[in-house]
């Protein structure tokens, strides 16, 4: 093979941060892809179903030896594994192969591969894309017997030796639970996304990880040298010297960056010219406070309250609200928690209301739209918000406004609530701050209208993004399209924020946006006073803000508004703020 | 349905969130492959065989699907309850 003339540049999906550089090791699956269909005498056909069983019973095997062996901090995701070890006995796999190699007179490995394309048809035409994706269990099950039956010599992840960065087309929950983690430095995959086992396992071990690199596999060679950039879901192949020797440094920046974060994350973050930000924590459940806290947040910016109303046939009562909203603003008291009201949208379901099927959820009947069709439901979570907030700092965020009339219909509802309270003889505070989540275009462009109605604005940047610049961001095929930084969003930002500034409202962040430090300079520009995000994001964002001139970028805002693309815009920043950049990330 | 199959099947109704996913279908497949005889799972016209957890999982039930739980043979009883509370527990999820 000739060497190649220069480096290669892949890009792919972060599914972990972090830098590492070192030598490739591929999972190498050749050989189970090619198989053989022949037949076999009447005679034969009792041996080669013992010869299937056999290999059944070998991978059978060859997995309950990997479940003995599993690490205690990751037997929590055995139950992948438990499943796989049922799925190696199932009718519609094992019994299938078993029949054809009967009925058809075929090699077992044929069979076996008939068997599960049609058990994979089976999963074809379901519409729930988590279901449909079980199908790579089936798949994985299959691999494990095929490679017994064909007998390739079994390449076997724990016996790796040497410190190696892991390519691998696809990682199985077995496959990744056999390696040997310490030897692993990153991980990189053709397939796979920011939720998938890999990532996960990832980012739990704080390794780099690029997935949903398409093609990484064929590129990528045995032992190449490899760069594995996590912050920015990037790889380099055969890095030339100068490239290698600038990641060294980034790579050793970074995890000094990150020990000096965590160390500084409980101070505040303020400008190298004094402006003070808020960075906040994004939360789901009262648990995750303590993650919060330990990570410096100076309160919750985000408290999604939809985890009560899910896995269950009734509607939580206001005593049960109310019980799991006090322990939160009791938790966190001085510091403020930000409450969204109730956003279900089309993949969070809830039993007890049989949701009709929308042709577009996105668009449909979600978060405030719902809960105002549904007001009893919405008044028993206001009251149980309203007599949280006699016992600390509670801000109310309404989701997916995008009119004046929701927040008026809010607040009559709130009016009522409190009337109720009153009434009753409960304790409530009804001078909680409003606020409204700017996630749909319409509702940034009449920001000033709405600003008459609230005290602050929370922009969640997931959603104004997707419907902005009309994507899908979960659909493959469009996601490359979803960029925070396309001047449209930016300007829609500058409008919203410099409305508030006008209208003396306070305007937040809490969407993915604010949690990458690329994106820092134009927040702090269009003069952000809090961001909100994943708790374990928060000391690398402190940090990079530590080090930003606040007036410096409002400056270098006024200039980016005239970018005319994303491209231009991410240039922009390289340009003036790189050095931080690179500093930090 | 006749009367004597009626005898031998129970509703119930998905509550869990992800529906009847990877875990809950291995769950269910592990209790249903000590059956005698056959146990169906049935959502609306679909039927499928609850000793495969590729069958179950191609009913594709989301949260809050109604399902018919069945047993051919009386002396599965006792596997039809044990399905039945495991539905109703929301796969403890």
């Amino acid at each position: 093979m000739t060497p190649r003339e220069r480096e290669i540049i892949l890009n792919g999906i972060s599914g972990s941060p972090g830098i590492c550089i070192g030598k490739a090791y591929l999972v190498d699956r050749e050989g189970v892809d090619v198989i053989e269909k022949y037949y076999i005498s009447e005679d034969k056909v009792k041996s080669e179903i013992s010869r299937f069983k056999n290999a059944a019973k070998k991978a059978k095997n060859e997995l309950s030896q990997v479940i003995e062996g599993l690490p205690e901090d990751l037997k929590q995701h055995s139950y992948i594994l438990e499943t796989h070890m049922l799925l190696h006995k199932d009718k519609m796999l094992y019994g299938k192969a078993i029949e054809i190699i009967e009925s058809e007179k075929v090699n077992a490995e044929w069979a076996l591969k008939e068997a599960t394309s049609r058990a994979k048809a089976m999963f074809a035409n379901i519409s729930d894309p988590y279901l449909r994706s079980r199908s790579a269990d089936v798949e994985h099950v299959s691999d494990c017997i095929m490679r017994n039956l064909v007998g390739v010599q079994d390449f076997n992840i724990s016996n790796i030796d040497k410190r190696v960065i892991l390519v691998a087309h696809n990682l199985s929950p077995a496959e990744t639970s056999q390696i040997q983690l310490e030897r692993i430095k990153g991980f990189i995959t053709n397939r796979g996304g920011k939720a998938s086992h890999t990532s996960i396992i990832a980012r739990t071990l704080e390794i780099p990880a690029v997935l949903g690199l398409e093609n990484a596999t064929e590129v990528i060679k045995n032992d190449d040298i490899i760069i594995v950039d996590g912050n920015r879901g990037m790889v380099i192949v055969d890095p030339d010297e100068e490239t290698l020797f600038r990641y060294e440094n980034l790579s050793k920046k970074y995890e000094a960056d990150k020990a000096d974060a965590v160390r500084t994350s409980d101070q505040p973050a303020e400008s190298s010219d004094g402006f003070l930000m808020g960075i906040m924590g994004n939360i789901e459940q009262p648990e995750e406070i303590v993650t919060v806290r330990d990570h410096g947040g100076d309160g919750i910016g985000l408290f999604r309250t939809e985890f009560l109303y899910l896995n269950r046939p009734q509607y939580p009562d206001e005593e049960e609200l109310f019980e799991q909203y006090k322990e939160v603003v009791e938790l966190i008291t001085p510091k403020p928690v930000t409450i969204r009201t109730l956003d279900i949208n089309g993949d969070k379901e809830i039993s007890a209301v049989p949701t009709p099927d929308e042709a577009n959820p996105a668009l449909g009947l979600r978060a405030i739209r719902f809960c105002l069709k549904k007001p009893d439901i919405f008044k028993t979570q206001l009251r149980a918000i309203l007599r949280a907030a006699a016992h600390g700092y509670i801000r109310l965020l309404l989701p997916m406004i995008s009119g004046c009339e929701e927040i008026h219909r809010t607040i009559e509802l709130l009016d009522e609530a409190a009337e109720e309270l009153e009434r009753e003889n409960h304790a409530y505070n009804r001078e909680i701050e409003i606020g409204a989540m700017i996630e749909v275009p319409s509702s940034a462009l009449i920001a000033d209208a709405l600003a008459e109605l609230v005290d602050f604005f929370s922009i969640g940047t997931n959603d104004l993004v997707q419907y902005t610049l009309a994507i899908d961001r979960v659909n493959r095929h469009v996601a490359y399209l979803y960029n925070p930084l396309h001047p449209a969003v930016i300007r829609l930002l500058k409008m919203v924020a410099d409305t508030a500034h006008r209208k003396n409202v306070k305007v937040y962040m809490c969407g993915e946006m604010a949690a990458e430090i690329i994106n820092l300079p134009v927040l702090m520009g269009l003069g952000f006073e809090e961001l909100s995000m994943a708790p374990q994001s928060i000391p690398m964002i402190k940090n990079m803000i530590r080090k930003i001139d606040a007036a410096g970028a409002r400056d270098f805002v006024k200039k980016i508004c005239n970018q005319k693309s994303a491209v231009d815009t991410m240039q922009f920043i390289e340009d003036t703020y790189g050095n931080l950049l690179t500093e930090t990330a | 349905m006749n009367d004597l199959k009626k005898q031998f099947a129970k509703e119930t109704t998905i509550t869990n969130e992800l529906g009847l996913h990877a875990r809950p279908a291995a769950m269910i497949a592990e209790i249903a492959n000590r059956a005698t005889s056959n146990v169906w799972l049935i959502k609306n016209d679909q039927c499928v065989d609850a000793s495969s957890i590729i069958d179950i999982l191609s009913l594709a039930c989301l949260q809050g699907s109604n399902i018919t739980l069945q047993i051919e043979d009386p002396a599965d009883a006792e596997i039809l309850n044990q399905l039945h509370e495991l539905f109703e527990s929301g796969f403890g999820e």
